[in-house]
């Protein structure tokens, strides 16, 4: 689209990675920052592997794997930042943590370039707040795994200029993906209702009602979702489980997203989900969507 | 082996012919209760259910305790319900309901029953709302609070939650397609049962059940 041609992500986890397939996919140039050179092999790494299973399955063309790569640089200096249009983080959910980087950021990066944030939890309007440029900065959610799927929660904050949230709206677009507008209230749409259904199903294990296999055979069968509540909870993984409800509890004081107990005890017992081979269910492979 | 059908007033979980109702035989070993009044039909022919492999009686939001006793009681019974939501048709999950003192072979036996007619099994512990009522009512009444709230549009609440995880249709849809009313009866009902704050009907269900019974008075 006009306007935005580089796209910095800065983050190269398995939420950044994803979300930097998904600008590289749409053509953008796009620079990954992290503060790590073996992350970012890793994440070029995933990006090829998956841009090239792309080709095999027919969703790109010969060739256009290796053509996308080259638009894809790493690296470690924030200064290679100044080149960017938007840059969207996706860095811990640490307020202070994003006030940091958003405030380096501004100091680097020209006028123009407009910030994103894809926080899952932490309010827009406070990242903005400490980002040096409050009008320039929106909510972009992006859901995991970003590069297979579709749904960007995008959310204004109080001081987000109309401008700019209408921009990175484009942008979300013009990268091949469903914005939604909620408003900057904790959690958005997803996080709010998913949080506390997790911890509702993991205290109704906790509480004897039924066996983890019992209520993903329920939940499928009763509601038509593809996935069981508890498939779902061992690939989110308990460490992330944990952080997510505290975080949301925090901000919420919402009962049901307090941290079930389960959750602790299971985490004591490095039983996490498909990255330890064992949660609510026992796994063999713990290979990531679309690698 | 086999099951018999003892009919007990009108089946939520069966209300007309299914291949579940069709394999039963006079002759059958063990005991199917269906309709409303299957816990009472149970009291009157517990004398003659001693002897089956496996008597089933389906339950509608009470608990199976209610019939059969909590601490002890027959080791042949097990309750059941076919989940539906609202002015849906009946879904293939049934929920089969057992109690501490409920024999293995009795849960295995009505399970194999249900299965062979197509329908899929899930084995619960006897609590209020079961399985899906005792997890979907608080997300239902979130989600129509947050609506009230203005959190997003209900086409977008809708969208987000289809997109974001797969869902075959949103709450707020689903809801208004198979009847706000009946979420307010059965999450209602939980609130009574449980106490807790999240079962408490949410204002639109609320305002959907006082119209419902206004315009069917």
């Amino acid at each position: 689209m006009s306007g935005i041609k580089t796209v910095g992500v800065v983050g190269s986890g398995t939420m950044g990675t994803g979300i930097a397939i998904v600008a590289v996919r749409a053509g953008f140039r796009t620079i990954v920052l992290d503060t790590r050179e073996d992350a970012l092999e890793h994440a070029r790494g995933q990006a090829a592997a998956f841009l090239a299973k792309s080709v095999a399955r027919g969703k790109l063309k010969e060739g256009r794997d290796v053509e996308l790569m080259q638009q894809w640089k790493g690296t470690t200096s924030m200064r290679d930042m100044a080149e960017c249009d938007v840059v969207i983080e996706a860095v811990f959910e640490d307020l202070k943590v994003k006030h940091d980087l958003f405030s380096k950021l501004d100091e680097i990066c020209p006028e123009h370039t407009l910030f994103a944030s894809n926080t899952s939890t932490i309010s827009i309007t406070e990242i903005a707040g400490g980002s040096g440029r409050p009008d320039r900065l929106a909510g972009m959610h992006f859901c995991l795994p970003a590069q297979l799927m579709k749904l960007v929660e995008m959310s204004a904050g109080l001081t987000t200029s109309e401008e700019t949230f209408s921009t990175l709206w484009r942008f979300c677009e013009a990268m091949g993906q469903k914005p939604v507008r909620t408003r900057d209230t904790p959690g958005f749409i997803l996080n709010y209702f998913l949080i506390p259904w997790h911890n509702d199903v993991i205290n109704m294990i906790d509480q004897g009602v039924a066996d983890p296999a019992d209520i993903d055979i329920a939940v499928k069968t009763a509601l038509g979702y593809p996935l069981g509540p508890l498939e779902l909870l061992d690939m989110v993984g308990m460490d992330t489980q944990k952080l997510l409800s505290e975080a949301m509890h925090g901000l919420t004081n919402e009962p049901r997203a307090a941290c079930p107990p389960l959750v602790k005890r299971m985490i004591g017992a490095g039983t996490l989900g498909r990255k330890t081979g064992a949660g609510f269910h026992t796994y063999e492979s713990n290979k990531i969507f679309g690698a | 082996m086999g099951y018999q059908i003892i009919q007990c007033g009108d089946s939520s979980s069966f209300p007309y012919s299914h291949a579940f109702l069709e394999a039963a035989s006079e002759q059958g070993d063990s005991l199917v209760l269906i309709g409303r009044d299957a816990g009472s039909g149970w009291l009157e022919s517990a004398a003659a259910s001693e002897s089956a492999v496996f008597v089933a009686i389906e339950l509608g939001m009470e608990c199976l305790g209610e019939h059969i006793g909590e601490d002890d009681g027959p080791a042949n019974a097990v309750g059941f319900a076919r989940f539906r939501l609202g002015d849906d048709e009946p879904t293939k999950l049934v929920e089969l309901v057992k109690k501490p003192y409920t024999d293995d072979s009795a849960i295995q036996a009505a399970r194999a029953a249900f299965e062979a007619a197509g329908l899929v099994v899930a084995v619960c512990n006897d609590f209020p709302g079961r399985i899906i009522n005792r997890l979907v009512r608080p997300y239902y009444n979130a989600a129509l609070r947050r609506l009230d709230e203005g959190l997003a549009s209900a086409a977008d609440m809708d969208k987000t939650l289809c997109l974001g995880l797969g869902y075959p249709e949103g709450p707020i849809s689903l809801l208004n397609r198979t009847g706000l009313h009946h979420h307010y009866a059965v999450t209602q009902a939980l609130y009574e049962a449980l106490g807790q704050e999240p079962y408490a009907p949410a204002r639109r269900a609320r305002v959907a059940w006082v119209r419902h019974n206004r315009e069917n008075t």
